[in-house]
């Protein structure tokens, strides 16, 4: 045990005593009045920076005292707390929101039970699709980037001369955003026929290859969907090529050469020493890309432009909340995306919390 | 012999036209951004521009965006530095001083980067409102530091717990206490991590886009917001779209380019394996 002295240190005491009380006269001014320059409002950024100078002072004095696990967690507090409201605060919130009826700008907090849930799983063809579709995009989605990905790092593998240069190119979508990614995407697959062919399909028209020009995103459902995946795989192939080419480079080359030496061929090393050996990074790789695709938002927005066809429920949850006023099902619909992601991630975290505790 | 020729060739061949593959997207944009307006057409879209390399579309691009690249300018680089002075202090704090519940509420705070926002968006618009942060700017970095928490503090507690303890004991037999080990020992040896998390939460803050369309009025819409909304305007050429596009996703772009190492690092982090 630490000694849990207290040691009067006047220079700080008066410091924190200043901080204390320049933080409480702000607060008090900052409450009364208001502060604008440059057109915006600076008044609860003010108040939230003289909250904190107070907490400093407050931190000056925990300090005095000799116990550093209470310093360290005073230290910890602000953002602890913004955590504790903004996550989980917020969670709360909005599952009481979907145990309501609120529909309108006037919250409506009337208890109607799990009506809001089983109303979109029995009586919303549009949630239906929405399930559907996430249930395609995320299979073809992960699939794709694991095959990819692993195909990427194994040819990556193989001594390949400017190997930086090629794991540059495929990592580089990584770096760009959903809505960047969607409208490019969605002119490169144009669906237009006839004088207006364009993007992906003008190549293949040019090439002869008449038979491979597609209608992208419009094809019959749910194939239409399967297309989205593409922007997505071209965005997110490489970073699972970078977790599977870590996986690979970690694996000692003793262990390559003894397999070898037992007279493995290249193809039997890679199917029976190096694939098991890389399944906890096709476990990473699944949950990072699962809990990715769960929530897939932006990506379809701009790819999608609203054709309900191409719905997910991240973009319903948007709609009927922002649009339609429908707090309570917005509400609900976004329970539901939380809950998909907590069953898949909270065993990781555990696992992973646990682990951390033995070491 | 020959076989190990022809499956090296292969392998080359694959790799090639994978690239082909990734970089078809930016070509487009390029190509069609250094088009005279005269040559666009979607019958040539493909083509190289004949008369030599103009940037006609990259201005009017530029003309489309420029109150929004601001916007975007205006939030990522306090976001970025506030986001990272926080993280560094939690991960130093979690990594180097446990108490008895640290691990779990590290744990409960990484949960906070894998919730889809969706899930809290209602409570965080009526909140946004109530303080009086709805609509601008400040109110945008807010959020995204305070969503920033889980990765920031998770890069650099994995960093710090690399570090080892034989340096902080060095400095208590000086007499240095909590803070002062982190402002004369840990800090100074935290420039990479400064770098992997101010390059990764920048990408992050410039490509966002849902906190963006909620909680921006049209005035402060950062670029993601304004160029969804230009893609979805019959009034914009594709051929200026093409450029505009190029133009909001080049910040980030270049940020790969030349700090590919770190940004890299802050996407392996996501992982979890540190």
């Amino acid at each position: 045990m630490k000694p849990k002295g207290f040691t009067l240190s006047p220079p700080r005491l008066i410091l924190a005593i200043i901080l204390i009380l320049v933080g409480a006269i702000s607060i008090f001014f900052l409450s009364h009045t208001t502060i604008n320059f440059t057109g915006t409002n600076w008044t609860s950024i003010g108040l939230l920076a003289s909250g904190l100078i107070f907490y400093t002072g407050v931190l000056v004095i925990v300090g005095m005292f000799e116990n550093e696990t209470m310093l360290s967690i005073a230290l910890l507090l602000p953002s602890i707390v913004a955590v504790a409201i903004f996550v989980y605060g917020f969670i709360g919130w909005s599952i009481r929101v979907s145990f309501s009826k609120w529909k309108g700008l006037n919250p409506d907090y009337t208890w109607v039970g799990l009506k809001q849930y089983y109303d979109l799983f029995n009586h919303d063809p549009r949630f239906v699709i929405d399930v559907r579709n996430t249930v395609v995009f995320t299979v073809l989605f992960i699939l794709a980037c694991l095959i990819l990905g692993l195909g990427m790092a194994i040819l990556l593998d193989q001594r390949v001369k400017g190997e930086a240069v090629f794991r540059g190119i495929f990592l580089f979508p990584m770096s760009i955003s959903f809505i960047a990614s969607g409208v490019v995407w969605g002119w490169l697959m144009n669906p237009a026929t006839g004088s207006r062919t364009a993007g992906i399909n003008l190549i293949f028209q040019s090439l002869g290859l008449k038979s491979l020009i597609s209608l992208w995103t419009t094809t019959k459902q749910p194939w239409g969907m399967a297309f989205t995946v593409i922007p997505a795989v071209w965005q997110l192939a490489g970073f699972t090529m970078a977790l599977y080419l870590g996986g690979i480079r970690s694996i000692s080359d003793d262990l390559r050469e003894a397999a070898r030496v037992d007279g493995a061929s290249e193809f039997e090393i890679y199917r029976y020493v190096i694939l098991p050996l890389l399944q906890p990074v096709t476990l990473s790789a699944v949950i990072i890309l699962a809990h990715m695709s769960l929530k897939i938002f932006d990506l379809i927005v701009a790819l999608g432009k609203g054709d309900i066809r191409l719905d997910v429920p991240g973009i319903y949850m948007w709609t009927t909340t922002f649009a339609a006023n429908n707090y309570a099902q917005g509400a609900a619909i976004g329970v539901l995306m939380l809950l998909s992601v907590a069953i898949l991630v909270v065993p990781y975290l555990v696992q992973n919390m646990r682990s951390e505790t033995e070491l | 012999m020959t076989r190990r020729i022809v499956l090296k060739t292969l392998t080359y061949l694959i790799l090639i036209a994978l690239a082909f593959f990734f970089l078809l997207p930016v070509y487009l944009m390029l190509l069609t951004g250094f088009k005279p307006f005269n040559e666009v057409d979607l019958k040539t879209m493909w083509a190289l521009p004949t008369t030599g390399i103009h940037i006609d579309n990259f201005i009017a691009g530029f003309n489309q965006l420029a109150p929004n690249l601001a916007n975007s300018l205006k939030m990522v680089i306090p976001e970025s530095i506030l986001s990272a002075l926080l993280g560094s202090l939690n991960g130093y704090l979690l990594a180097k001083w446990k108490f008895k519940f640290s691990n779990l509420i590290f744990t409960l705070i990484l949960f906070g980067m894998f919730i889809p926002y969706q899930s809290i968006l209602i409570p965080l618009v009526k909140f946004m409102f109530y303080i009086k942060l709805y609509g601008d700017i400040p109110g945008l970095v807010l959020v995204h530091i305070i969503y920033g928490i889980p990765i920031t503090t998770l890069i650099f507690r994995n960093y710090y717990a690399g570090i080892g303890t034989e340096i902080l004991e060095a400095g208590r037999m000086d007499g240095a206490s909590l803070m002062g080990l982190y402002r004369y020992i840990m800090f100074p040896l935290s420039a990479p991590s400064f770098a992997v998390v101010i390059i990764w939460q920048f990408t992050q803050a410039w490509n966002e886009f849902l906190f963006a369309v909620i909680l921006t009025n049209q005035a402060h819409w950062p670029v993601t917001v304004a160029l969804n909304n230009l893609a979805g305007s019959q009034l914009v050429q594709w051929n200026v779209l093409m450029a505009a596009t190029f133009l909001a996703a080049m910040p980030t772009l270049l940020v790969y380019v030349f700090l590919g190492r770190f940004f890299l690092r802050g996407l392996m982090a996501g992982a979890l394996k540190g």
